[in-house]
């Protein structure tokens, strides 16, 4: 068993390559998310076409600009304009101000605005739009209580549960966890045991008088290591570079790791006996597995709003539930009464696969 | 030659795969010590047979002794007293040659002591010694094999079954692979080998020769060109070959 | 092979249109309401009304509201104070707290955005009621225009970006790969007895993909036209032609990893890898404005934030070559010297 654990080092620490790939991947993918990747809205380019160019229209101008969302590109001077510009690309929005606009909210008591918005990214676009009016209405507001008029208004308190600054290593980190899991547990063990079929060495440990589960197990006690090395990096960098907490139970973290490290295991397992070679066993592994574990587990894409077939298919992701548990242990703080349930789909999983991929690896190879 | 021990029966023995028998109803013995050429042409169904004989596969019926047990119903024993080097190479290429052996060892369950010993023994007897910590993807082919057939016999196993071990190897090589052989059926291991290289055949002490799945000649190699009326190994290969078409 | 690379890509944009998506719709939503008045219930109405929000129900406490978002059955709870009403006509303020499920910030900092602006109207509303004559409602009001997706349908927008993905995956995995399996193989050795140049091998091995990924944008473009509906703004040829010398650039990258490595389970790894960094950085998900400057100085060097940009404007947004033709010539110039050293490099290791 030490023989087989030892070799496995050793073999794993030769191919440096890999070993790269295993170590830089989850660093890469946290600082990607936790920097690069956010969907808040600053500095978003804008154009004016002031129609009126009077007091108000200034102000609300200014009012605007002074935010920090909106940038000006440009000021408008034609309606003629407004095309070319958001070809351009740059632009995300353009606020056209009515002609006479002071005057018509005297003479009329109404004017208007009108914002145009270039909705072929329509978060975006909802976003802007929903500042852009609340600023607006804002400045109205005050005015009328300026005027005498009755500022009369519900206020809103807004409070982010969970993750107050609303960072994305937060939603991501989870994801990036059961995907490493995923990776360095099933697709490597699968490519690792399928190499010694084609290299012939696994025939000559078959013939051997070790037991056939132990040459399973002495292969695969290096990943599990590996596997929680790579998860112990995440964790602390997310921790102390990206300041996500573990509200929740670290040893319970920890168990559900296992657990779910013992099915991707079996995946693995169950692969490397399906597949003849390394090239059939990664092609398995990366499109069976990992890609539609990217996809379907919630890892980047909220699954609610995907098509209900889809939604069904993620409900046999596995990777889905784990990402659960880890958010609500992680993010929520919560204790496994919250999560039984999550917890025993996974279980019967596990289960499922291990006596599957025991079944499939036959001590005779036939 | 008196009457020596048989370290390997086999009776009756067939394999189906579906409805393709890879064996048909084999019977042969070989004894202790011997060094027995199992030869065939490709798809014969040696391979099968010698999977059979290494307990990695199940026969459809008949009996197979190996060592004295019964392959059949204690296969885990009957690895302990056999070593194995296949056609396919069995060394890793990311460990160094001393690691090979280790791990090996390990493998056979033999104590650190022993490891030393024999990775010693063999290194020096190859001359190799220097060699030790040089991982075995630099090293030339001919002599990964030697290493192959040294690590097969570090737990001086009783058999030790060699498939195809000379493939790709010069000449000179492969004489010396022979010498090995000789020299581990001097210490009275028993080695069960298949070939293609019918020079190799006359090296072997009795040769089984299989075609579609049976043997269809089995004896000394002298004897065998004798029913033949030929002169070497290669032209009793040939009438067999050619009877069967 | 050969259906595979043309079925893979369909069900890739298939798929990927479906699942990847950030819309936000369907907010279950959870009301805790202390106060009972009528403005409350107007309140309430006009949420359970919105087309973003599902409404689930009340609570009694904040606590079991919060249980729910807690037990993940609800993205979203609205707390009515007490003397809700009586406070909005008698101090004219009424106060609401709402708390959002913000595990996932984006998703999150949207959802408050539809709370906000649901407030928002029914504070203008409340203004109508309650002002006096001489006022129709808010002086000043906007009116909203999409452009370009007025539907504001996400998939239009994922489309475009998606079909480049797929070429680029299709291209870069080709190519990195069939060198080095012919490494492995060692039929390169082969190849290299025989008396064709290095050019003409680099040429034969990479024009046939080159064809294929066109093949499969065509494909991936009529599937956006008749299965999704999106009716090419700008011009196809355009298109094509732009892709035809960003895939000479991802071809290029492709030979280049295969270059570097000696196994096809490295060349897979290391195109993998750089394939991550390079869709995550390229603004497909998120807007590129927002990622902070050193990142978007990383996006120069990255060929589908370029060609992503390009083909968004050109088939939403109908923009021309003049629109884009900076970026066209960075992506060109890219190519020929991606192309240039990853032939020199594959000369040298082979």
């Amino acid at each position: 068993m030490w023989a087989f654990i030892k070799k496995e080092f050793l073999y794993i620490f030769r191919d440096y390559r890999t070993m790269i790939i295993l170590f830089g991947m989850p660093l890469a993918q946290i600082i990607l998310f936790g920097f690069a990747i956010t969907n808040d809205i600053n500095n978003a380019h804008i154009a004016i076409l002031d129609n009126s160019k009077d007091v108000v229209t200034r102000e609300i101008t200014r009012k605007l600009l002074s935010s920090h969302y909106f940038i000006l590109d440009r000021y408008l001077k034609t309606d003629k304009e407004i095309k070319p510009a958001f070809q351009k690309g740059e632009i995300k929005e353009v606020v056209v101000f009515q002609k006479d606009f002071a005057q018509k909210i005297k003479t009329e008591g109404i004017a208007h605005v009108q914002l145009i918005l270039d909705a072929s990214d329509p978060n975006t676009a909802n976003i802007l739009n929903s500042y852009t009016e609340g600023i607006i209405n804002t400045y109205v507001l005050h005015k009328l209580a300026g005027e005498g008029g009755i500022p009369l208004k519900v206020n809103i308190q807004s409070t982010m549960l969970y993750n107050k600054e609303l960072k994305s290593v937060f939603m991501f980190v989870p994801g990036i966890i059961t995907v490493i899991l995923m990776l360095v547990s099933a697709m490597m063990t699968s490519i690792t045991i399928v190499r010694e079929k084609e290299l012939g060495t696994m025939e000559a440990l078959l013939v051997s008088p070790v037991k056939p589960n132990i040459i399973i197990l002495g292969k695969v006690v290096p990943y599990v290591v590996l596997s929680f090395v790579n998860l112990a990096i995440i964790l602390l960098l997310s921790q102390f570079v990206f300041g996500m907490p573990i509200r929740g139970s670290v040893l319970l973290l920890l168990a559900e790791s296992l657990l779910f490290l013992i099915m991707s295991l079996s995946l693995g397992i169950l692969i490397s006996t399906v597949s003849k070679t390394q090239q059939q066993a990664m092609m398995l592994s990366m499109f069976a597995l990992m890609l539609p574990t990217i996809l379907l587990s919630g890892f980047i894409f909220p699954i609610e709003n995907m098509p209900v077939v889809l939604q069904l298919l993620s409900d046999i992701m596995p990777g889905k539930w784990f990402i659960i548990i880890i958010k609500n242990i992680m993010l929520k703080g919560l204790g496994i009464t919250y999560f039984w349930k999550e917890t025993l789909i996974i279980f019967f999983m596990t289960l499922l696969l291990v006596v599957m991929s025991i079944k499939k690896f036959k001590i005779r190879l036939e | 030659m008196n009457k020596r021990e048989k370290i390997i029966e086999v009776h009756d023995l067939v394999k189906r795969f579906g409805k393709f028998e890879a064996n048909k109803h084999l019977t042969f013995d070989v004894n202790r010590g011997e060094i027995f050429g199992f030869l065939g042409a490709n798809g014969a169904g040696k391979t099968t047979a010698i999977r059979i004989l290494c307990g990695l596969s199940k026969p459809t019926s008949g009996s197979v002794r190996v060592a004295g047990i019964d392959v059949n119903k204690n296969p885990e024993a009957v690895k302990k007293r056999i070593g194995y080097m296949s056609q396919s190479f069995s060394l890793y290429n990311d460990l160094t040659v001393k690691e090979n052996f280790r791990f090996y060892g390990g493998v056979y369950g033999l104590s650190n002591k022993e490891i030393r010993e024999r990775t010693a023994f063999f290194l020096d007897k190859l001359k190799m010694a220097s060699f030790e910590n040089m991982l075995l993807s630099k090293i030339p082919l001919g002599w990964k094999q030697k290493l192959a057939f040294s690590v097969a016999d570090i737990h001086r196993p009783d058999i030790i079954f060699l498939d195809e071990p000379t493939g790709g190897v010069d000449p000179i090589t492969r004489r010396q692979f022979w010498e090995m052989i000789y020299e581990a059926s001097d210490n009275g291991t028993t080695v069960f080998v298949t070939t293609h290289y019918m020079d190799e055949a006359e090296y072997c002490e009795r040769v089984s020769i299989m075609s579609e799945g049976e043997i269809k000649a089995l004896g000394t190699p002298h004897d065998l060109k004798e029913d033949y009326k030929v002169d070497n190994m290669n032209d009793v290969f040939l009438r067999i070959a050619r009877n069967v078409e | 092979m050969l259906p595979i690379i043309i079925l893979i890509p369909i069900l890739q944009l298939l798929i990927l249109s479906y699942t990847a998506t950030f819309e936000i719709k369907n907010i279950r939503l959870v009301v805790v309401d202390h106060d009972h008045s009528p403005e409350s219930r107007n309140l309430i109405n006009k949420f359970s009304g919105s087309k973003f929000y599902k409404y689930l129900g009340q609570k009694d406490t904040y606590k079991e509201a919060e249980n729910s978002i807690a037990k993940g059955t609800a993205d979203q709870v609205l707390v009515i104070e007490p003397d809700f009403e009586k406070n909005l006509l008698t101090e004219r303020k009424g106060n609401v707290q709402i708390v959002t499920d913000a595990i996932n910030g984006s998703a999150a900092s949207l959802m408050a955005v539809y709370a906000m602006s649901i407030i928002n109207d029914f504070n203008g509303n409340i203004l109508v009621k309650k002002l006096p004559l001489k006022f129709k409602g808010i002086p000043v009001k906007t009116d909203s225009s999409f452009w370009y997706n007025p539907d504001l349908n996400y998939i239009t927008y994922m489309v475009p970006g998606i079909l480049v993905l797929l070429i680029t995956i299709i291209a870069l995995f080709l190519s990195s790969m069939n060198i080095v399996k012919e490494k492995e193989l060692g039929t390169i050795e082969q190849l290299n007895v025989t008396p064709i140049t290095r050019f003409e091998f680099i040429a034969g091995k990479l024009i046939p993909f080159w064809i294929i990924a066109l093949v499969d944008l065509f494909i991936g473009l009529l599937i956006a036209r008749y299965w999704f509906g999106i009716i090419m703004a700008g011009s196809p040829l355009l298109l094509v032609f732009v892709a035809a010398v960003y895939l000479i650039l991802v071809l290029s990258i492709g030979l280049f990893v295969s270059s570097l490595t000696e196994t096809m389970q490295q060349a897979m790894f290391i195109s993998w890898f750089v394939l991550v960094v390079f869709i995550l950085m390229s603004g497909l998900f998120t807007p590129v404005e927002s990622m902070p400057l050193w990142a978007q100085k990383l996006n120069l060097i990255n060929p589908l934030a370029y060609f992503i940009k390009i083909n968004r404007m050109i088939m939403l947004k109908g923009s021309t070559f003049s629109d884009f033709h900076n970026d066209f010539y960075i992506l060109a110039g890219y190519a020929a010297a991606m192309l240039t050293f990853s032939a020199i490099k594959h000369r040298k290791t082979s």
